[in-house]
């Protein structure tokens, strides 16, 4: 988000045209918000890992620690910046201003590298000895930079663009099916949709090395993804479908036969590992698992298409980014990119369990000794909930006053 | 064993001693930030609640930028203690898990509020609610976070416990923590009636702001008093470990004679005098605090070890990350952030 702001403001100084001012301002406000929302979730986060995960803590702080102290970092510089850019418009000079944006965007890409970083070493624990239940030869650098953290923070930043790209194009494209003429969100939609566009061609590639990582090093989880139950040569590729874990198979699916040892090992015929190789008390929930995945790649794969379309109008023909028919279907990818997202987020958690550090601490060890720890869970829940209804209710506000604060959202006189 | 060993250990020791050194310097460092500026936003929730309307936009314009810059020293905090003191980290957050909790709900809300007053579209009935908010979690937040550090210090906090009690409710739920939080809620106030009267225009607002401190300034006095009484109550020699240290003590002298100093600069209007004056009192409390406590961090009840720096420090190598993330991490920030002051709180000052 900060991306696009920045983006705008940098056309508004390069070509002068009100709109791009009006753009830039009226994102911020939404980038303000969330960053405020997200600056209290992240202090409670920083909380809550103690407050439900003490023995995890005890034992992992020192470990992963780093990548948590460089996202502090990263995200001290955000929050001083973005207080520069939002109450720095009359004080700074234009290229300066312009620069604090840009630096909120990139330490925000940064600053969520570093904290996947630290989730990546859950996946892929590295950097100590585990000897009688306790870390020795604890090494910080190689726990940051474990073999899951590259491939896991590529796929989140893309999909922090993706997912951001297309609410934005969304929700000016919404607000254009009413007012089609309206040069303010014209040049909404176009900035977001292009971002969002470039990073969704780009996820699927990043998917795929996801995949093979994740089958390289866990194959419960790949297999939980897959609903795959028995190991066998030349895998089908399960689209869709009702995994039943009793009886180990999957209803109403698609196959594609020896497709899945393509993407996970590059091979037709190659192996690949089922849940009947893993112990039972290890296996990983595999309805909730398969299903989110599958939500994740249909999602994904939606924006893919959109995104490509509006790259052939862009090159071809503008005109028909504004048909009727395409801003519906930019509309309907909205909630899209987040879904995808929490979708995502969901596999890789749940698809690790029952381990909280793979292959070391179970989850169940982790938890806080506090009888009626439950509350908690609830009480935090329903925070995030408040916050989640509280953003979307004045985004909707920021929407609906859109016209009266900025002249050029409005679109009587104002066709390009 | 030969000498050269025996050397080789002792510049081990040493080595990890200046670690630890530097990173209690980082943390102690990110506390007093975080109390000189993010204490003075709770503070400035807190004088809207006893001022009435008419101050808010004041209160709003001068926290508003600087506002999450403010609050990010308590992540770094969180972050140290769980980095490079991972036993404490546990320690506080299974016993005082209730009083945490609260304060976190306090700082979501509160963060909330603030950011809605500020950027909802519409002025309508829903922004009382914010500003009630707002006004309300700017007490009760800072209050546990009081608690919190009062818990830490009283030793109350046992590995063992009995029931529930004990375990959960015991090492917070006391006279002396909630002295603490009481007093802790005071003294930022204080500090915010004072660095608000300078970001005023009007006269009539400087003088009110003004006042505030005066009073507050007399009722951290006492408030600080009963945290005395209140220790000795439930059985703390608070006074005879200060009477122990003549670092502390000295610490006392200094704030105590800082309070002339505050009061002829708020009776003459010296605003940037008055700013410094109620800030250097604030570090000599918290250095006497912090003195008659080390090494210890958290101290436990009688029969059980105290956390201290030394017994619950990380290995070597991560405290060398750490030392190095705080460092580098300064360079970077502490630019930007002088840049950020410089640019809104610069200039501002206009009395008389």
């Amino acid at each position: 988000m900060p991306f696009l702001m920045a983006i705008a403001e940098y056309k508004w100084i390069k070509s002068g045209r009100r709109v791009y001012l009006d753009l830039a301002k009226a994102w911020s406000k939404g980038v303000a918000i969330f960053f405020a929302t997200g600056a209290v979730s992240g202090t409670v986060l920083s909380f809550e890992l103690g407050l439900l995960w003490p023995t995890f803590m005890e034992h992992a702080g020192p470990i992963f620690g780093m990548p948590f102290s460089w996202e502090g970092t990263a995200f001290f510089v955000e929050a001083i910046v973005l207080g520069l850019f939002l109450y720095g418009w009359d004080k700074l000079r234009p290229w300066v201003h312009w620069g604090t944006g840009l630096v909120v965007g990139i330490s925000g890409v940064a600053s969520g590298i570093f904290v996947v970083a630290a989730n990546a070493w859950m996946n892929s624990p590295a950097g100590f000895d585990w000897i009688n239940g306790q870390a020795i030869n604890i090494d910080p650098v190689a726990a940051m930079f474990n073999d899951a953290w590259a491939t896991q923070a590529i796929h989140m930043t893309l999909a922090a663009f993706v997912a951001t790209g297309f609410a934005v194009a969304g929700l000016h494209a919404i607000l254009l099916l009413n007012d089609r003429k309206n040069v303010f969100h014209r040049k909404a939609l176009q900035i977001a949709l292009t971002v969002g566009a470039v990073a969704a061609i780009l996820q699927p590639i990043s998917g795929d090395y996801s995949a093979k990582d994740v089958a390289e090093r866990q194959p419960a989880k790949l297999a939980a993804m897959e609903s795959h139950f028995k190991t066998e040569k030349s895998a089908d590729l399960i689209i869709g479908g009702i995994p039943d874990e009793e009886n180990e198979k999957v209803n109403y699916a698609i196959r594609i036969p020896g497709m899945l040892s393509f993407l996970a090992h590059g091979d037709f015929s190659a192996e690949v590992t089922g849940l009947d190789r893993i112990p039972e008390e290890e296996h990983p929930p595999v309805l909730v698992t398969h299903i989110a995945f599958q939500l994740m790649v249909a999602a994904g794969f939606a924006m893919m298409v959109v995104g490509l379309f509006y790259l052939y109008f862009y090159w071809r023909n503008r005109a028909m980014i504004f048909r009727r028919w395409f801003l519906w279907l930019v509309g309907v990818c909205t909630p899209l990119g987040f879904l995808a997202v929490e979708a995502g987020w969901t596999v890789t958690e749940v698809g690790r369990q029952p381990w909280i550090i793979y292959g070391i601490m179970k989850t169940e060890d982790a938890v806080s000794p506090m009888p009626g720890l439950q509350y908690t869970l609830y009480l935090i829940a329903a925070l995030y909930l408040l916050l989640t209804a509280l953003v979307s209710w004045l985004m909707y506000r920021q929407i609906i006053t859109l016209a009266d604060r900025y002249e050029s959202a409005n679109s009587i006189g104002n066709s390009e | 064993m030969n000498q050269q060993t025996q050397l080789g250990i002792r510049n081990e020791e040493l080595r990890i001693y200046m670690l630890i050194e530097t990173v209690i310097f980082f943390l102690g460092l990110s506390i007093l930030f975080y109390v000189l500026f993010g204490g003075a936003d709770f503070g400035a929730g807190v004088l809207e609640l006893l001022s009435g309307e008419h101050e808010q936009k004041t209160t709003a314009d001068a926290i508003g930028p600087v506002w999450e810059a403010n609050h990010v020293w308590l992540i770094l905090v969180v972050v140290i203690l769980f980095m490079a003191f991972p036993k404490v980290y546990a320690s506080l957050s299974i016993h005082l898990h209730i009083p945490l909790l609260i304060m976190l709900i306090g700082i979501v809300l509160r963060g909330t509020a603030f950011t809605f007053m500020h950027y909802d579209a519409i002025r309508d009935r829903s922004n009382i609610i914010y500003s009630r908010v707002f006004k309300i979690s700017s007490v009760f937040t800072p209050l546990l976070l009081g608690v919190v550090a009062g818990a830490a210090t009283l030793g109350r906090i046992t590995p063992e416990p009995a029931d529930y009690y004990e375990a959960f409710i015991a090492p917070w739920f006391n006279v002396f923590s909630f002295s603490v939080g009481l007093f802790t809620v005071t003294l930022f106030t204080f500090l915010s009636a004072v660095y608000l009267i300078g970001e005023n225009r009007d006269p009539r607002q400087q003088a009110t702001f003004t006042i505030f401190a005066r009073r507050l300034n007399i009722a951290a006095v006492i408030i600080g008093s009963l945290v005395f009484f209140s220790a000795e109550f439930e059985g703390l020699p608070l006074l005879s470990h200060f009477a122990e240290s003549w670092f502390a003590v000295g610490m006392v002298v200094v704030a105590t004679l800082l309070l002339p100093a505050i009061w002829w600069a708020l009776i003459y209007a010296r605003v940037w005098w008055s700013r410094l004056f109620a800030a250097m009192q604030v570090v000599a409390i918290l250095l006497a605090w912090f003195w008659v406590q080390h090494p210890v961090m958290v101290n436990r009840q009688e029969g059980f070890a105290d956390l201290t720096f030394y017994n619950t420090a990380a290995p070597e190598a991560t405290l060398t990350q750490l030392v190095w993330a705080l460092i580098v991490g300064s360079c970077i920030i502490l630019p930007f952030l002088f840049y950020l002051m410089k640019t809104f709180k610069g200039g501002r000052v206009s009395v008389k």
